[in-house]
């Protein structure tokens, strides 16, 4: 059975079925962030008195992180704008790009957090390490979990472009925006964390 | 422009192009935007000041992914108004600290 709506428009919605899909499923992500967004809002103006994030954490590293997040975005939307121009090598290598710069990010990632854990710093320590933890922890299974969906899209998934050019140019604007949605929230996060 | 309009014309391409210039332009914005939110931090201006300025300068950089890479500027109706409702419930979420008692709790 083929699948309705993947490229075609609904004429109710004047949308395919996988753009409407995606929106929905990150208003949901909006929620699972935003509940623990206000969870720090609720621990840090209920506690007696708070660190700054940069007496704690590595500005620099996350600065850095933040660089590498937004060159990953561009990167994303370069795979789908050369798709759009029937590019596919260009594709390729834009999307390869954005898995490694995914992948530069949770490296860094991994030295911010065994840096923490050889200080004796858990997220047991204390509130602002378990929210750091916790909300960074959460962004970066994100940011792997987009990381395999867009490996899969350059490596077997690329196929469809053989047979459904239009269908795959779609799929990769949704895992696109995904990936940008990972972006927004660290774009929050690191003032929110790291320099107030 | 969105990939649901995949027909590739020479209009199309050019339309493309001046889509990639803006890009280009968003990431430039983006990377100077990170260096003013670093740069606002070692002023060690007041708490309230810092989080507000931080909040302002984070929804500007947000913006321009949601309105640009994400292409809401240009997105169809139904997808504005799930965001709407998102969107509301959101500040209900990030309110509802405001509302408990200064006890943490929401009975005294």
């Amino acid at each position: 059975m083929e699948i309705p709506y993947t490229v075609e428009l609904r004429r109710d919605t004047g949308l395919n079925n996988g753009k409407i899909g995606i929106w929905l499923f990150l208003a949901s992500e909006v929620m699972l962030f935003g509940a623990l967004f206000a969870s720090y809002i609720l621990i840090r103006t209920g506690a007696p008195s708070w660190p700054r994030g940069d007496t704690i954490l590595d500005v620099p590293l996350a600065t850095f992180n933040t660089i590498v997040l937004i060159g990953s975005s561009v990167t994303m939307v370069m795979a789908w704008a050369s798709l759009m121009r029937r590019r596919f090598g260009t594709y390729r290598i834009y999307m390869g790009a954005t898995i490694l710069l995914g992948f530069v990010f949770l490296v860094v990632k991994y030295f911010e957090y065994t840096h923490k854990f050889h200080d004796g710093l858990f997220p047991s320590s204390n509130n602002f390490l378990a929210i750091y933890f916790t909300l960074t922890g959460l962004h970066m299974l994100h940011v792997f979990g987009g990381m395999v969906v867009n490996a899969y899209f350059w490596g077997p998934g690329a196929k469809l472009w053989k047979t459904n050019p239009a269908w795959f140019t779609n799929r990769v604007e949704h895992s696109g925006l995904f990936w940008h949605f990972v972006d927004l929230v660290w774009i929050f996060l690191f003032p929110t964390l790291y320099l107030l | 422009m969105t990939s649901d309009h995949a027909a590739m014309t020479s209009d199309h391409a050019v339309d493309i192009d001046k889509h990639v210039r803006v890009y280009i332009t968003v990431f430039v914005a983006l990377m100077i935007l990170t260096i003013v939110t670093v740069a606002i931090s070692r002023l060690h201006l007041s708490v309230p000041i810092a989080v507000t300025v931080a909040l302002l300068v984070a929804i500007i950089k947000g913006s321009l992914v949601a309105c640009y890479f994400m292409h809401l500027i240009s997105e169809k109706k139904l997808i504005y108004a799930v965001l709407t409702l998102t969107a509301f419930f959101f500040a209900a979420l990030l309110a509802l600290p405001v509302f408990t008692h200064s006890n943490g709790y929401w009975i005294e």
